[in-house]
């Protein structure tokens, strides 16, 4: 047919004829997005659908494995999604973090600063490592990246947004090592999985829960479930490479369900050598270089290492920093020197509005410990009595007040 | 004229097409490539990166260090100083949100609707070529003016940077190493695909242009779209639709930057502008071919 035609009213005859071939045009483009949504939609089930199947395993045989892993060599892609029920933490971060932002005596290429933006979203990692001297951890930022580099004696921090790089030498401890075999302490990995479910004793549930593909790899999934109830923490899994032994992948759900609090796992992974050169790093031309020793001999300078240290200082003058509770459900009791607590209404200590402030953060309750206010996320609690003790936990409110209650 | 072209020869026909498509193209392209518009459009761009450059040399032409320490502006900008390519990635990533699609909106909004409203679609429609033919090349033609549009964004960077700043070797955002040579072929594929980037938005706004007889509406109308989906795909609150905007992946091209390459968002991103090209480029099809040409 001629592709003309078809807006030709050719005649009454043919006229609905036309018409209906007109109406069937417009399926196409709809057609092809149904085509497209449905691809969306199933493609992912389907390939969620195949857990693989292993042979059984029991759990002390899974940690067995973990603790004889020897793989030294990995690289991969890693992402990390956060959800503390904390204000997002990307912009704070600068401004919280010591030494971040362009203040004179920071760099913002310094690794506390920038790993403190994982705790909250979702971000993408790669990592690489070659034993225990080499190591690569670089964070995807939009149009940037930040690259924190181990190689021998020297770690680079390397922040390409601001130019700046970040220089330490370590003592070969290796910091940015995270992936290496867990070594020593107990003599086999036999005694260390029986020393681990030995710990866990009463207060948790160590099982295999199945199997799971991660990274296109089979593995087991060990899931540690607290046995007492009044714990924020529903269930941590870790999944582990059936061949390998490394744990791919790492959840962390909440007691209260609803998305997991941390959700951290290898979407590609190869364990193969890595490439040479990705562990090599000269400074760029042009960056701002600087020394862990001088921002340490600089914040001496400007007084916030003092502070530091007395704040350090301080914090061993807590009158006991006692533990309530055991397992999962400890709260921590922490009395702040010489601190009433809050300023309450009426103490005239802060203006109305910091007041008001205070109290939108926070919930107020009572309790047998006296009132305070209880601060909420969506796995650490925290109780600030007005008498000026604090108490922390991964616990619910109820166990925090009761916990609070019974210390009294 | 349908029974003529029955009637003809079978074995002369394909090529007789091949011809009179290649004849529309290059016609679609001389029109779009010889307006004023196109050409002023072009030149607004090429005068972009040459401002950032300026800009850029003149606050640290005094030797302090280029950007503010917390990296501000489109990214980039603090390597600018060491090195003259990475103007043309800054610029990349300065127009790519604003300026590159709006000239595309333009341009694809103008396509059909321009014609309707200068009455020449008729005398476009009279030639025995068809009106799926005539709205392909319409869309080439305005692929032809994404890519054109972001080579010269490129080419009057990387002309400035060289002038105004040191060229060497460039490092990757990941800080690794690699030769001028081989940042040059990052560049040019950083290029494509921010062109390949626009495709999806350039079927949009040929799609707004079949539904109205005014050029003016349908340009506007596609700048609209762009402003608000823009808009929507900043809302953290949205964050579920996010990966189905078109604008969500644009800024992927940056992942070319890195070494090793990471390509999954790319990957995704043209995936995105290809449903968007199909869907949109389908729905182009389905109205303009069912269309009543009056004017």
């Amino acid at each position: 047919m001629a592709p003309n035609d078809s807006a030709e009213t050719n005649g009454e005859a043919t006229g609905t004829v036309v018409g209906r071939r007109k109406a069937a045009r417009y399926i196409v483009p709809f057609a092809v997005a149904g085509v497209a949504a449905a691809t969306i939609g199933l493609v992912p089930a389907l390939a969620d659908s195949g857990d693989p199947e292993l042979p059984d395993i029991t759990a002390q045989e899974l940690i067995e494995k973990i603790a004889a892993s020897d793989q030294e060599q990995l690289s991969g892609t890693v992402k990390v999604t956060t959800d503390l029920g904390i204000p997002s933490l990307g912009g704070l971060a600068g401004s919280f973090a010591p030494g971040a932002g362009s203040g004179s005596g920071g760099s913002g290429a310094s690794p506390d600063a920038k790993l403190m933006e994982l705790a909250s979203g979702t971000h993408t990692l790669r990592v690489a490592a070659d034993g225990p001297d080499k190591q690569r951890l670089s964070i995807l930022g939009d149009g940037s990246e930040y690259s924190l580099v181990h190689n021998g004696d020297d770690v680079w921090g390397y922040d390409s947004e601001s130019n700046e790089v970040y220089h330490a030498e370590s003592d070969g401890s290796g910091k940015a090592g995270e992936h290496k075999a867990p070594k020593g302490v107990p003599a086999t990995p036999k005694e260390l999985a029986e020393e681990a479910l030995a710990a866990a004793g009463d207060t948790t549930s160590v099982t295999v829960d199945g199997t799971a593909q991660v990274a296109g790899r089979d593995a087991y999934k060990l899931v540690i479930k607290p046995k007492q109830s009044g714990s924020t923490i529903g269930s941590v899994t870790v999944a582990v490479d059936a061949s390998t032994g490394v744990p791919l992948k790492f959840t962390l759900a909440p007691s209260s369900g609803g998305k997991a609090a941390v959700d951290a796992g290898f979407t590609k992974v190869d364990f193969g050598k890595p490439d040479a050169s990705s562990f090599s790093f000269t400074p760029p031309k042009g960056a701002e270089v600087t020394e862990a020793d001088e921002l340490e001999a600089e914040a001496g300078r400007s007084g916030s290492a003092d502070k530091a240290r007395k704040d350090l200082g301080a914090l061993e003058d807590f009158k006991g920093l006692n533990v309530i509770g055991e397992g999962w459900n400890a709260v921590a009791r922490i009395e702040v020197p010489g601190g009433a607590g809050l300023p309450t209404e009426g103490s005239g200590d802060a203006p109305a509005q910091a007041q008001q402030f205070l109290d939108a953060l926070g919930d107020k309750v009572t309790g047998d410990f006296g009132s305070g206010t209880v601060f909420k996320t969506r796995l650490v609690n925290a109780l600030l009595t007005d008498d000026g003790k604090v108490y922390v936990g991964a616990v619910t409110e109820d166990a925090l007040v009761k916990a609070a209650g019974t210390a009294k | 004229m349908s029974q003529a072209e029955l009637t003809a020869v079978p074995v002369s026909r394909a090529p007789r097409r091949a011809l009179w498509s290649l004849g529309i193209l290059r016609s679609e392209l001389a029109t779009t490539f010889r307006r004023w518009r196109t050409l002023s459009l072009l030149g607004v761009l090429a005068a972009v990166p040459v401002l950032i450059g300026i800009a850029v040399r003149i606050e640290t032409g005094d030797g302090a260090r280029g950007g503010p320490g917390g990296g501000g502006g489109p990214a980039f900008l603090s390597q600018v100083t060491n090195n003259g390519l990475f103007l043309v990635f800054a610029a990349l990533s300065a127009t790519l949100p604003v300026f590159l699609p709006m000239a595309v909106g333009v341009i694809a909004g103008d396509s059909v609707a321009g014609e309707a409203s200068g009455g020449t679609l008729r005398y476009l429609l009279v030639a025995p070529a068809g009106r799926t033919r005539l709205l392909l090349a319409k869309y080439a033609s305005v692929l032809v003016f994404c890519l054109v549009a972001t080579l010269v964004v490129a080419a009057s960077a990387l002309a400035a940077g060289a002038l105004l700043f040191p060229v060497g070797d460039v490092t990757t955002i990941s800080g690794t190493r690699i030769g001028f040579g081989e940042g040059l072929v990052r560049a040019g594929l950083i290029a494509v695909a921010v062109a390949v980037s626009l495709t999806g938005f350039a079927a949009l706004g040929l799609f707004v242009s079949t539904l109205t007889d005014s050029g003016i509406a349908a340009m506007a109308a596609t700048v609209g779209v762009l402003i608000t989906v823009q808009i929507l795909d900043a809302m953290p609150q949205l964050d579920a639709v996010h990966p189905y905007l078109f604008p969500h992946y644009w800024m992927s091209f940056t992942d070319l930057l890195r070494d090793p390459v990471y390509g999954d968002e790319v990957a995704r991103n043209l995936g995105l502008q290809a449903l968007y090209a199909a869907v949109f480029g389908s729905a182009a099809w389905a109205r303009f071919t069912t269309k009543d040409i009056t004017v």
